[in-house]
């Protein structure tokens, strides 16, 4: 997994790129395998003029020890590739993210910060993208590379930029490498399904919690309650005695999961906009009138709706959370719910600090944002 | 080699005159301090090396306080440092001779406790164990747990990201903690993060947690909280050398799992604390292991039989494990207590955080017992094995001033030796004062620029603890001209990436 001086060159392109960019403040796009096109905002007023900057070719694994628990690699790497990797050592990504189509990459995926069923999952091997986040090579908006964090476990020295980098929709500069944690794939798994209406589930669910019953997944949708329990052999038996409902076959389970993270299941393919709200997990029904696909324990709640996205925003707020139009914009809704002045702000100081011409990826979060 | 200190010095007297003037115009007399004799508490935090008295302390009791000291330190031009308990040990909370030491330490109320959410929201002066005992009647706790946690306060926690001997399974503060409220050094409030998971904008949450006070002062902060387990037990494993204990340490590790905890320590260490705490630690071992399990009954035999296995296939030449809670608390109660021993059997000692990866474990430890000889100073060796970071123990005596000297190069040279393996200056404890001229050798002057138009972005006064966590580039570029023996790039041969 040496650095080769392809590596280099490819670096040298896209260094050269920003370089050019910026003493045109040319607006640059930033986008490998395109997989996330439809999150976010459209690129509308930039569109025309914005250009495309590429990291998938800046590709490969650059460091992996397992018994080090971490993995190194460029931007460009298929998430795939990692996945199959790690999985030969038994590992894999606790943040489950989904790859929304065959082109996924390692930094595609950090960018994008969305985390998958794993998400709210009891124990160490479950949480969001940034809770896994350990180091992150990146290119600003003035053609500097930079290096945050590192490959270590703990790491209190400087900001922690890396983190922040998670989810950051390529606002901030161009992810060229980056490391993560990884965790072991559980002993066993079983995957449980109960029939239970909505506000049942999310009382088993809290219940069950609170009991440290070894979930590392939950989806409830249609009147049906699934839940995959993952851990230690004891940890799951006590889950399935305490779950109960009919078990999945491990082909089913698999199937099932894989499903629920790439959103194929029947419930995503609606054409209305599909909207991700996510609330507390006890937070009561959002009660929009349309059919819902809850994760996370209840903490994340996805819902197709003509309703105006006010009215959306509007629910998710009295509930305490925040709602995100995921697909289906029909053009002219912002996909974030925006933020308060003084956040506002204060985003836009710290994006400076990295990109201070603006070049990167504008309107993609807020659609006000300056380029 | 110690850091010339930004805000050190006399106090000016006018200047303290017209501060305490405005605060008291707001706060009752007993909250702001400023004789010497009432200050003096304040001069130092967990690291006794640095001493400064603040020019005033003041004491806040509720959030609108904080808000009105931070206005009137803005429209004064005053720095402003913040303070929890003042058990930190890097520095952190080192008073400014000319600035305000902010003490969280009255705003002290649990403020809600959601059993079916499993959080609670606390004010930052709240102890960290507090939190666990508020949480115990609903079966739950605060995961992080720092050595210090019966003093140390959730402020303090979330400006250091403090870690603990259970953060390898459980997390560090940055994955405990879902959202913090307070105040920009103009008193501007903001809130960042939410009982919602993943939040829309940058994850500006993460850049708070382990800021060190540099970025804002948090008046609020919502932890996650988790259920008890129902059992922990611990193996005691012994080992006839070091670098077999490491390789165990990766073994545990590579048979995919992940202890509640699991730690190591040296002969010399072990040898320190059996005195005071009778745990009943193997002397005679090179290093010992303490692998801990927890969860239910069943889960706990399961995990315990599979890590006596691997820790018994690598070379641990005696196992035991912890029959009762007692025996297991009496296990822990020697790593616990590392530090105080270490204050017990010499006047002084300096602790030092660094983090390197695992298969380093047996070069820096064998590098370090070569550094006891040169410096000619013993150094005991605890550390959280799990996760590869140590805390070596360098015991000296701050009345020799030679002694002194001779401690604080050999600190810089575990530090640097940290760096060159690839890992970092401090896993857990923070930069602070202390190891700011490390930090021009851990980041490159691109990446240190950027930390600091990070701190700029928040703070653009740069009045918010002065002088710590981020060294400016002009002290970095002292420190590289008085640190020759290096060139101008520290360790240029290695790919730390």
């Amino acid at each position: 997994m040496p650095t080769t001086p392809q590596h280099l060159t490819e670096l040298a392109h896209l260094v050269d790129q920003v370089h050019t960019a910026a003493a045109k403040r040319q607006p640059l796009t930033i986008r490998a395998g395109g997989t996330k096109d439809f999150y976010g905002n459209k690129f509308h007023d930039n569109t025309a003029v914005a250009e495309r900057l590429d990291p998938g070719s800046y590709s490969g694994v650059i460091a992996y020890q397992p018994t080090e628990l971490v993995i190194t690699a460029r931007a460009g790497t298929p998430l795939r590739e990692i996945e199959t990797l790690i999985a030969a050592q038994g590992q894999m990504l606790g943040f489950e993210p989904p790859h929304f189509g065959v082109g996924a990459t390692f930094g595609g995926c950090i960018a994008a910060g969305l985390a998958g069923p794993r998400r709210a999952g009891m124990g160490p091997a479950a949480g969001a993208t940034r809770d896994f986040m350990l180091g992150a090579r990146v290119l600003n908006g003035t053609g500097q590379v930079q290096q945050f964090g590192g490959t270590v476990m703990k790491n209190v020295a400087g900001y922690d930029v890396s983190r922040l980098f998670a989810g950051s929709m390529g606002t901030l500069g161009v992810l060229l490498e980056a490391s993560v944690k990884l965790v072991p794939r559980p002993v066993t798994e079983d995957t449980r399904r109960l029939a239970c209406d909505e506000v049942h589930a999310r009382a088993l669910l809290s219940r069950w919690a609170r009991a440290s019953i070894a979930m590392s997944a939950s989806c409830w949708s249609e009147g049906k309650l699934v839940v995959r329990l993952s851990g230690a052999y004891a940890a799951v038996t006590h889950g399935i005695a305490v779950v109960g409902g009919e078990g999945l076959s491990r082909a089913e389970a698999t199937v099932f999961w894989s499903a629920v993270r790439e959103q194929t299941v029947d419930f995503f393919a609606q054409s209305l906009p599909l909207w991700r709200v996510s609330v507390p997990a006890t937070a009561e029904s959002l009660a929009l009138g349309a059919p819902e696909l809850q994760e996370w324990g209840g903490a994340l709640r996805w819902v197709a709706t003509p309703l105006p996205a006010a009215t959306v925003r509007a629910r998710a707020a009295a509930l305490g959370g925040h709602a995100t139009l995921f697909r289906n914009n029909p053009g002219g809704v912002a996909a974030f719910t925006p933020l308060s002045q003084t956040q506002q702000s204060l985003e836009s100081r710290v994006r400076a600090a990295f990109d201070p011409l603006g070049i990167f990826n504008a309107g993609r979060v807020h659609a006000n944002a300056a380029c | 080699m110690q850091p010339v200190l930004e805000g050190g010095g006399a106090i000016d007297l006018p200047l303290q005159q017209r501060v305490v003037a405005a605060l008291r115009a707001y706060l009752p007399a007993d909250a702001v301090l400023f004789e010497a004799e009432q200050t003096r508490p304040y001069e130092c935090d967990g690291l006794t090396l640095y001493r400064q008295l603040p020019m005033i302390v003041a004491l806040p009791a509720t959030e609108a306080d904080v808000r009105e000291i931070l206005r009137i330190a803005s429209a004064l031009g005053v720095p402003v440092v913040p303070r929890g308990a003042g058990t930190g040990l890097s520095g952190g909370a080192l008073p400014h001779a000319a600035g305000i030491l902010l003490s969280l330490a009255k705003l002290n109320r649990v403020l809600a406790l959601d059993p079916e959410a499993r959080t609670a929201r606390v004010e930052p002066g709240v102890r960290n164990l507090a939190i666990s005992q508020a949480a115990e009647p609903f079966g739950l706790y605060y995961a992080p747990d720092p050595s210090s946690q019966v003093a140390c306060t959730i402020g303090g926690n979330v400006a250091e990201n403090s870690g603990g001997v259970h953060c390898l399974k459980y997390g560090l503060t940055v994955n405990n903690v879902l959202a913090v409220r307070g105040y920009t050094v103009l008193g501007e409030p903001v809130e960042f993060g939410s009982a919602a998971l993943d939040g829309p904008g940058l994850d500006l949450l993460s850049l708070i947690v382990g800021s060190e006070g540099t970025l804002i002062v948090v008046t609020e902060v919502l932890v996650r909280l988790v259920p008890k387990p129902v059992l922990a037990r611990c193996i005691m494993a012994s080992f006839a050398a070091v670098d077999a204990a490491g390789d165990a340490v990766a073994a545990v590790i590579a048979a995919g799992i992940i202890p509640a905890g699991l730690e190591m320590m040296d002969q010399a260490a072990t040898r320190m604390v059996e005195p005071f705490v009778k745990a009943g630690y193997d002397l005679e071992a090179a290093a010992i292991l303490l692998c801990e399990s927890d969860g239910t009954v069943d889960e706990v035999a399961e995990e315990i039989e599979r890590m006596s296995a691997v820790l018994r296939a690598h070379g641990a030449t005696r196992l035991a494990v912890s029959a009762n809670e007692a025996e297991r608390l009496r296990f822990w109660a020697g790593r616990k207590n590392a530090f105080p021993a270490a204050g017990r059997v010499s006047p002084d000692y300096y602790c030092m955080d660094g983090t390197i990866p695992r298969h380093q474990l047996g070069r820096v430890l064998s590098a370090i017992r070569d550094m006891e000889l040169k410096y000619n100073l013993r150094c005991p060796n605890v550390f959280h094995a799990g996760d590869g970071n140590l805390h070596p123990l360098i015991l000296f005596d701050a009345n020799d001033a030679d002694s002194v000297a001779r401690a604080d190069a050999f600190g810089v040279e575990i530090l640097e030796l940290s760096i060159a393996v690839g890992g970092t200056v401090t896993g857990e404890h923070g930069v602070g004062v202390e190891k700011i001229n490390q930090l021009c050798l851990q980041f490159d002057e691109v990446t240190r620029a950027a930390f600091i138009n990070i701190r700029l972005a928040f703070d653009p006064t740069q009045r918010l603890n002065p002088g710590k966590a981020i060294p400016t580039l002009h002290r970095c570029a002292e420190y590289g001209r008085a640190h020759v023996h290096h060139g101008a790039v520290a360790f240029p041969e290695l790919e730390r990436f």
